[in-house]
């Protein structure tokens, strides 16, 4: 039986490939499939390879899937760049109005030539032929053409009706051509059960924003860069209707301090960014560190360093957003493992910074954050607003004038309560110089340590249902390692591993910092080999494993930095290398 | 009604005679005279000498990063719009590793009122040169004499239709009250120079100096200071030694006023919490 097919458009930067894709993922997520996208793309506006794939199957599969089924060409470009990806059997379909195919050698590919533009003309006009293009997908896979009707409404509605019909028309045609002169076909999965399920349609980039928006954010201050400005266009469409104010800063750097200086009046503000981004706010990051602001920054990592591949996935700020900012503070790094997580926990790390005064770093990355997938709805209930301490203008009543110390270093636990301007009986400065307790610059030893220890001690309690999760049996004595997106393919890995006898269980970092110890001891008790997977050079995850807990002899890497997502073939292999069949019990 | 002994400190840290010792006295000043309690006053510093105005001015205070006191300010203003926010600095400061906050402030128009106390030269670090030191002035990272031309703050400011221009003197504390208290009403992003002697390691651009050289335009009655194109000459010609309101321009609206969505009451104070019938209607988005 059929799980899952893989389909994928591709072209020119420019061609529409984009929207060709987009409108097919949707038509397939309303006709009931899971979807999962992802698109290759690269750093300019016009020519190039540029693709979109599409993976549709009968359950919630959190990767795109390394095999291709159905790859519509509009140039040799395409065929030539994605064959390798392409099950025996599969099928191409190229413009054979644009240029005559020429088929990859030693493959069982079939060829099948429909000229995509002449078809889009008659319909019209030429630019059409992407409509065309899903006309013959729907007819490889059996689908109903009018279900696509309401996505090319939605699509093209606000151009006019008319534009709605030739785009329908230019689909019909194209679904019709195949059907009168192929004869073959790629059957799409039996659709699942979604009778309980809010079947929803979201990337990791809109899950973080609307998470940020639920958990009481109500202030973003960002610079464009991809992949990470899709929050910000999502948050400018949202944030008018309840209150909230969107700045598009002149720089990361104004960019993160007008989110601490949003915080420090005592609202909840953000900033979203991807890795040039994010090594600019290292110092203002030491700034909410040290003045005890509450902050919350999304990196939506890509492939550095530098500028490196804009347009690229990699996981290679681990040890920046561990560490990053000269001097040592307190912060907390949360690196959700899925979409709906994406949500919770970015809800949830305005909690985190209210309740621990420190900066709170939402991890994700261009897998993550760019590809648009079917989940299973958010957990909008789970959704609370806690603002951690604050002091009440009642109790400011009763201390009187000066008695307010915002820095109070005698307080158990190191967090002493905030107040904001406004309040009577609390003026005070937050700064980013050592202070005593009122926040008065000073510079005599005692104090500086006092006040040291003070901010670390808040972090020693911590306590948060992020941390590292667990699946499979638990008694395995192989383990899968990973952090942040690449949850849903470890655990596809994990499920052909065990099924192929191999006893291994997926261990998953859910947060980084504070580095959740008991439990990933926990996790790995039994393990006698772990393969870290992770998408970095050098192995960052595995270097903070070691350095927080141990395991140097059983921690393997399997890594990749060639701005490509992790394929389950280079999991399932390296694995087979790593973990000997032998040694069981 | 508080009065100046509500905004009182402790001792401020500047070298006796510094020229920032009359620009905390003109704030605190001009806040008393508009009747502002001392808690509905943020002021945002950034580093250097000017940036222990935020310690020392007695109210809420953000002592923030070099050269980031405007962006963190505006955010301030944004998030409580009851609040009234000085973001604050020196000439090292704003004109140097923060110029750029400053030229888009002035694009934004935050409802904000930015002091920078000029003494060109960079005091904290014990004497190096700045970016409004003139040609030739000899610190100490320019032994030989500075060979950059010094910034023009006001001809910068008046060149990208800031909507309040002003200059001041710390020699002149009464001009200077006068000055941030139209800057703090201005609605909008609000300039001040204040040309603020360093006593220590400027011996060239002295009390003295500015006394022998600064021309008053708010004593001249001929002076427009609603004529953009003619203050940019008038500082010109007379070498930016001028003091006074330099321009005006009371009817460009403000980020807060022309943003979309922007609430009527300050964000801090609101509900933030999401309605069932709010999620219904973003989850419908991803249907």
């Amino acid at each position: 039986m059929i799980q899952d097919v893989g389909w994928k458009v591709g072209g020119k930067q420019g061609e529409g490939i984009d929207s060709t894709g987009e409108i097919y993922a949707i038509a397939l997520h309303r006709m009931g499939y899971y979807v999962f996208t992802y698109r290759h793309f690269m750093s300019l506006i016009k020519g190039g390879h540029t693709n979109y794939k599409i993976r549709a199957s009968n359950r919630q599969l959190r990767h795109h899937g390394d095999d291709l089924h159905v790859l519509v060409a509009f140039d040799q470009t395409t065929i030539d760049f994605n064959w390798n990806e392409m099950v025996d059997g599969g099928i191409v379909i190229y413009d054979a109005s644009a240029f005559e195919a020429v088929k990859p050698s030693h493959r069982d590919v079939n060829l099948f030539g429909v000229p995509l533009t002449e078809i889009a003309k008659q319909a019209g006009n030429a630019i059409m032929k992407n409509m065309v293009a899903i006309g013959v997908s729907a007819a490889i896979s059996k689908l109903d053409p009018e279900e696509f009707r309401p996505v090319v409404q939605d699509k093209f509605g606000k151009k006019g009706q008319a534009v709605v019909e030739s785009n329908m028309e230019a689909l019909l045609r194209g679904y019709a051509y195949f059907q009168e002169h192929y004869h073959v076909h790629f059957p799409l999965p039996d659709k699942p059960d979604l009778r309980d399920v809010d079947h929803l349609f979201a990337s990791g980039n809109q899950a973080t924003a609307f998470g940020a928006l639920a958990g009481g954010c109500r202030f973003l201050a960002a610079y464009p860069i991809t992949p990470a400005t899709e929050i910000m266009y999502w948050v400018l469409e949202q944030f008018p209707k309840y209150g909230g104010v969107v700045v598009q800063a002149e720089d990361e750097i104004a960019a993160i301090n007008m989110a601490i200086g949003a915080n420090f009046a005592g609202v909840r503000g953000m900033t979203s960014t991807s890795g040039p981004g994010f090594s600019l706010m290292m110092e203002a990051l030491g700034l909410a560190g040290m003045s005890e602001t509450p902050v919350v920054i999304v990196d939506v990592q890509r492939s550095g360093p530098s500028t490196g591949l804009p347009t690229k996935t990699e996981q290679s700020d681990l040890s920046e957003a561990v560490n990053g900012t000269h001097g040592e503070i307190p912060r907390i790094v949360l690196t959700p493992r899925t979409v709906e997580e994406c949500f919770l926990y970015t809800a949830e790390a305005f909690n985190l910074a209210d309740r621990y005064q420190c900066p709170v770093i939402v991890m994700t990355d261009l897998y993550m954050g760019m590809s648009f997938q079917s989940v299973d709805g958010f957990p909008v209930h789970r959704v609370r607003q806690d603002r951690g301490k604050l002091i009440s203008d009642e109790e400011l009543a009763k201390l009187g004038r000066f008695a307010y110390q915002r820095y109070d270093a005698s307080v158990p636990d190191g967090i002493s309560p905030r107040a904001l301007p406004g309040q009577k009986n609390a003026r005070y400065v937050a700064l980013g110089n050592e202070h005593n307790g009122v926040g008065l610059e000073v510079e005599d030893q005692e104090t500086r340590v006092t006040q040291m220890r003070k901010r670390q001690r808040k972090l020693e309690g911590f306590r948060h249902e992020s941390g590292v999760t667990v699946d499979g049996r638990q008694d395995a004595p192989y383990a899968l390692i990973g952090f942040g997106s690449t949850y849903g393919v470890l655990e596809e890995a994990r499920e052909v591993l065990e099924s192929q006898g191999l006893p291994v269980k997926h261990i998953h970092f859910s947060r980084v910092w504070p580095f959740p110890a008991d439990a990933f001891h926990d996790a790995m008790d039994g393990v006698r080999l772990a393969l870290v997977t992770e998408q970095n050079a050098t192995g960052q995850l595995k270097r903070l494993i070691r350095e927080q807990a141990g395991y140097h002899d059983v921690l393997q890497s399997c890594l990749k930095y060639d701005g490509d997502p992790m394929s389950l073939k280079e999991i399932v292999h390296t694995a087979y290398q790593t973990f000997p069949m032998g040694v069981l019990n | 009604m508080a009065t100046m002994l509500d905004y009182q400190t402790e001792r401020a840290t500047w070298c006796p005679g510094c020229g920032d010792f009359g620009v905390l006295n003109a704030m605190q000043k001009a806040c008393v005279n508009l009747g502002l309690e001392p808690e509905q006053v943020v002021v945002v510093s950034g580093i250097g000498c000017s940036g222990k105005m935020s310690q020392h001015f007695g109210g809420y205070g953000l002592h923030s990063l070099h050269g980031r006191s405007i962006p963190t300010a505006q955010a301030v203003k944004l998030a409580n719009k009851d609040l009234v926010v000085f973001a604050a600095g020196g000439d090292g400061d704003g004109f140097g590793i923060g110029m750029g906050h400053f030229i888009h402030a002035m694009r934004r128009n935050v409802d904000i009122t930015y002091i920078v106390m000029d003494n060109h030269i960079y005091g904290l670090t014990t004497g190096q040169a700045s970016p409004t030191s003139d040609v030739g002035s000899k610190t100490k990272t320019s032994p030989q004499g500075t060979v950059e031309q010094p910034i023009l703050p006001l001809q910068l400011a008046l060149a990208q239709n800031c909507g309040f221009v002003a200059q001041g003197f710390s020699g002149n504390v009464k001009q200077l009250v006068n000055l941030i208290e139209k800057a703090i009403q201005h609605k909008g992003f609000s300039f001040v120079n204040v040309f603020s002697p360093c006593v220590t390691f400027n011996k060239v651009n002295t009390y003295d100096f500015y006394k022998a050289h600064l021309v008053d335009l708010d004593q001249d009655p001929d002076y427009d200071p609603h004529d953009r194109v003619a203050a940019l000459r008038r500082v010109a010609e007379a070498n930016n030694l001028v003091t006074g309101l330099i321009y005006e321009d009371p009817d460009r609206p403000s980020f807060e006023e022309s943003l979309p969505g922007y609430p009527d009451d300050a964000i801090v104070s609101r509900d933030w919490t999401l309605r069932q019938e709010d999620y219904d209607a973003i989850l419908a988005t991803f249907r």
